[in-house]
C-alpha cells in the first residue's frame, strides 16, 4: 500500500513526487507514456532533440532571488539556483497592425513603450502593475472574477488591451477570449514583472533535475504505467487499476491528469467530457544558422494582423490571423545552441484535425507548416532559405502523447483552485489545478501536496 | 544536545531549504522572515523537518515562536536537551 500514488510524471506530478518522498511518504508516480514530463517534455527525431511545448519557461528570477514564485519552488524543493541554469530572454515584441510593443524582463521597457504609444494609458497602465503586484498566487480560494472586466477598470483602450492579454492568453488561456482575473494576474506577473527565460539544454535538463531527486529521495517511477481506472468505495478511492491489469492502493491519490481525462478514470463519477478547450498547432523550423544570423534577436514575437485579436477555437484547422514565433536561440545564454530554431504557434481546432484520414492529415500538416512560416516572416526576416529540418504537432499529436482531451494545452476552461474532487482521497494538481507555466505547474504539484498530503 | 548544537542543528535546516543562502552572516535576533524571506510555507517546512529529523511534535500554537534563531533556539533548548 503507498501513501500516495501520483498519476503523470509531468511537472506537477514529478514536483509533488519530491515532497512527498522527502518527507518519507511511500510515493508512486504512474506515468502512461515511455517518457517524463507530460505536456512539458522532449523527443528525439533524426538526431535532434525537440522540446515539446516549451517556448520558454516565466516567472524568471535573477540569482539570488528571494522572493516571488522561483524562489519559492526552489526552496520547497531544496534546489539551488544554478541547477535550473536559467538564462533570461534578449528581449520580445508584441506585434499588432500598426503598433508594435517591446518588452523585456525589465518592466520599464514595456512602460516607456506604452508611454510612447499610448500616452494616455501610462498611469492607467501603473495602476493595474500595482493592483497586480500583491496577488497570491498560492491562495487557492481567491474569488475569480473575468479578467476582462477588472483590466476595463484601469485600461480603456480596446487595442492596448488585446494587446497585453495577447501574450497571457497564448501562454496560458484555457477559454477563449477571457479568463479569471486570477489567472490573468498569475500569467501577467510571470511573464511581464518576472519574465522568459530558458535552460540552454531546454526542458530535459530541467526533467532530468526532479526525477533524479525524487529517485534519490526513495520515490518510485512506472513508465508506461497507464491507469485504467480509479476504483471507488464508498465516496473513497479504493484502488488503482493499470492497463495492464496490475492494481494498486494507496491511501491517497494525487492526479495530474487533467480535471476531465481524472473523473473519467473513475467508476460513477459526476463528470463529463470536457467541452472547449483551446489547443494548437505548432511548426518547427530547424536552421542551419542561428536567426541572429538572419537579422532576428527577438525571443518571442506575438503577432496578431486582424483589427482585434481573436483568441478562440478557429472553423477551420488553424487560425492563421494571430500566433506566436519563438526563437529558442535568443536567450542570453553562455554558449550558442547546437542549430538555429524557429517554432510557430497558432490557434487550432482539435475536431477538424481529428476528423482527417491517416493520408488527409499528413498532407495538411505539410500545408499547415507552409502556412504557418508565410505567416510568421510578414513579422519576422525570411528565414525559409536557411531551413535544414521540420516538424509539426497538430492538437491529435498534443492528445496522443499527453492524454489530454480535446489536446487541450491549457487544460479546461474551469479551474480546480482547491485542488479537491467529489471523492475525500482524490485530489488534482497541475494545469487544471489553475497554475500555469512551468514554475506555476511545479508550484501546483507543491501547493496541493502540502495542503493535503503531508499532514 | 546543548545550545550550540541546536542551532547547528537549526542552520543545517536552514541550509537545505535555500541552499543558495550564505548563512554565516545570520543575526540571531533578527526574524528569518526579514532576513532570508521565508515564507509561511518554509515555516511549515521548518517544523516538518524538526519532526522527520528530530521526532519533534510542534503545536501549531508554538510556530511564531520559531521567527528567529534566538527564539528557536530558546524554545528548542528543553526540548532537545536530552537527545
Amino acid at each position: 500500500m503507498y501513501d500516495t500514488i501520483i498519476i503523470g510524471a509531468g511537472m506537477s506530478g514529478l514536483a509533488a513526487g519530491i515532497r512527498l518522498a522527502h518527507f518519507d511518504r511511500r510515493v508512486c508516480i504512474l506515468e502512461k507514456h515511455s517518457t517524463i514530463g507530460g505536456m512539458n517534455s522532449f523527443y528525439r527525431q533524426r538526431g535532434r532533440t525537440y522540446d515539446v511545448g516549451l517556448h520558454a519557461v516565466t516567472n524568471y528570477a535573477p540569482r539570488g532571488s528571494r522572493n516571488g514564485p522561483l524562489a519559492r519552488l526552489l526552496r520547497q524543493l531544496r534546489l539551488r539556483w544554478d541547477e535550473f541554469a536559467l538564462a533570461p530572454q534578449v528581449g520580445s515584441i508584441i506585434a499588432f497592425p500598426d503598433v508594435r510593443l517591446r518588452f523585456t524582463n525589465d518592466l520599464g521597457v514595456l512602460e516607456s513603450e506604452i508611454a510612447a504609444h499610448f500616452p494616455a494609458e501610462k498611469d492607467n497602465f501603473r495602476r493595474l502593475v500595482g493592483s497586480i503586484g500583491d496577488y497570491d498566487e498560492l491562495n487557492l480560494d481567491a474569488p475569480a472574477p473575468s479578467a476582462r472586466a477588472e483590466v476595463a477598470r484601469y485600461i480603456h483602450d480596446p487595442l492596448l488591451t488585446d494587446m497585453l492579454f495577447c501574450p497571457l492568453l497564448y501562454y496560458g488561456g484555457s477559454r477563449e477570449h477571457d479568463m479569471d482575473f486570477a489567472q490573468f494576474c498569475i500569467l501577467f506577473r510571470s511573464i511581464f514583472l518576472e519574465g522568459l527565460a530558458r535552460p540552454l539544454a531546454g526542458i530535459r535538463l530541467i526533467l532530468q533535475k526532479l526525477v533524479k531527486r525524487f529517485k534519490s529521495l526513495g520515490g518510485e517511477l512506472r513508465l508506461r504505467a497507464g491507469v485504467q481506472s480509479i476504483a471507488v468505495n464508498h465516496g473513497r478511492a479504493e484502488k488503482v487499476v493499470l492497463e495492464d491489469g496490475t492494481e494498486l492502493t494507496a491511501r491517497r491519490i494525487l492526479s495530474s491528469a487533467g480535471w476531465h481525462e481524472t473523473m473519467e478514470l473513475c467508476d460513477h463519477a459526476p463528470g463529463e467530457p470536457m467541452t472547449g478547450g483551446l489547443s494548437f498547432v505548432e511548426s518547427i523550423s530547424v536552421l542551419d544558422a542561428e536567426p541572429r544570423r538572419l537579422g532576428h534577436d527577438r525571443t518571442m514575437v506575438f503577432f496578431n494582423d486582424s483589427d482585434r485579436f481573436h483568441y478562440k477555437t478557429p472553423e477551420g484547422l488553424v487560425d492563421l490571423r494571430s500566433g506566436v514565433i519563438c526563437s529558442p536561440n535568443n536567450f542570453v545564454y553562455d554558449a550558442p545552441l547546437a542549430d538555429g530554431m524557429m517554432r510557430i504557434t497558432a490557434l487550432a481546432n482539435y475536431d477538424r484535425w481529428a476528423e482527417l484520414d491517416e493520408s488527409a492529415y499528413r498532407l495538411a500538416k505539410l500545408r499547415c507548416y507552409d502556412q504557418l512560416v508565410a505567416a510568421a516572416v510578414r513579422h519576422v526576416p525570411d528565414f525559409r532559405g536557411a531551413v535544414i529540418d521540420t516538424d509539426v504537432f497538430t492538437p491529435k499529436t498534443i492528445h496522443r502523447f499527453t492524454g489530454r482531451q480535446r489536446g487541450a494545452v491549457y487544460g479546461a476552461p474551469r479551474k480546480r483552485p482547491d485542488g479537491r474532487t467529489h471523492l475525500d482521497n482524490l485530489f488534482i494538481c497541475g494545469t487544471d489545478q489553475g497554475l500555469v507555466g512551468i514554475i506555476g505547474t511545479l508550484l501546483s504539484g507543491i501547493a496541493i501536496t502540502n495542503r493535503y498530503l503531508l499532514e | 544536545m546543548t545550545v550550540p548544537e541546536i542551532k547547528e542543528a537549526i542552520l543545517s535546516i536552514l541550509s537545505d531549504i535555500a541552499p543558495d543562502e550564505d548563512l554565516s552572516q545570520l543575526k540571531e535576533d533578527v526574524p528569518l522572515r526579514d532576513q532570508l524571506e521565508l515564507d509561511s510555507m518554509d515555516f511549515l517546512d521548518i517544523v516538518m523537518e524538526l519532526r522527520k529529523r528530530y521526532r519533534l511534535q510542534i503545536p501549531e500554537q508554538d510556530y511564531p515562536v520559531l521567527s528567529s534563531m534566538k527564539s528557536t533556539v530558546d524554545y528548542l533548548a528543553p526540548l532537545m536537551k536530552d537527545m
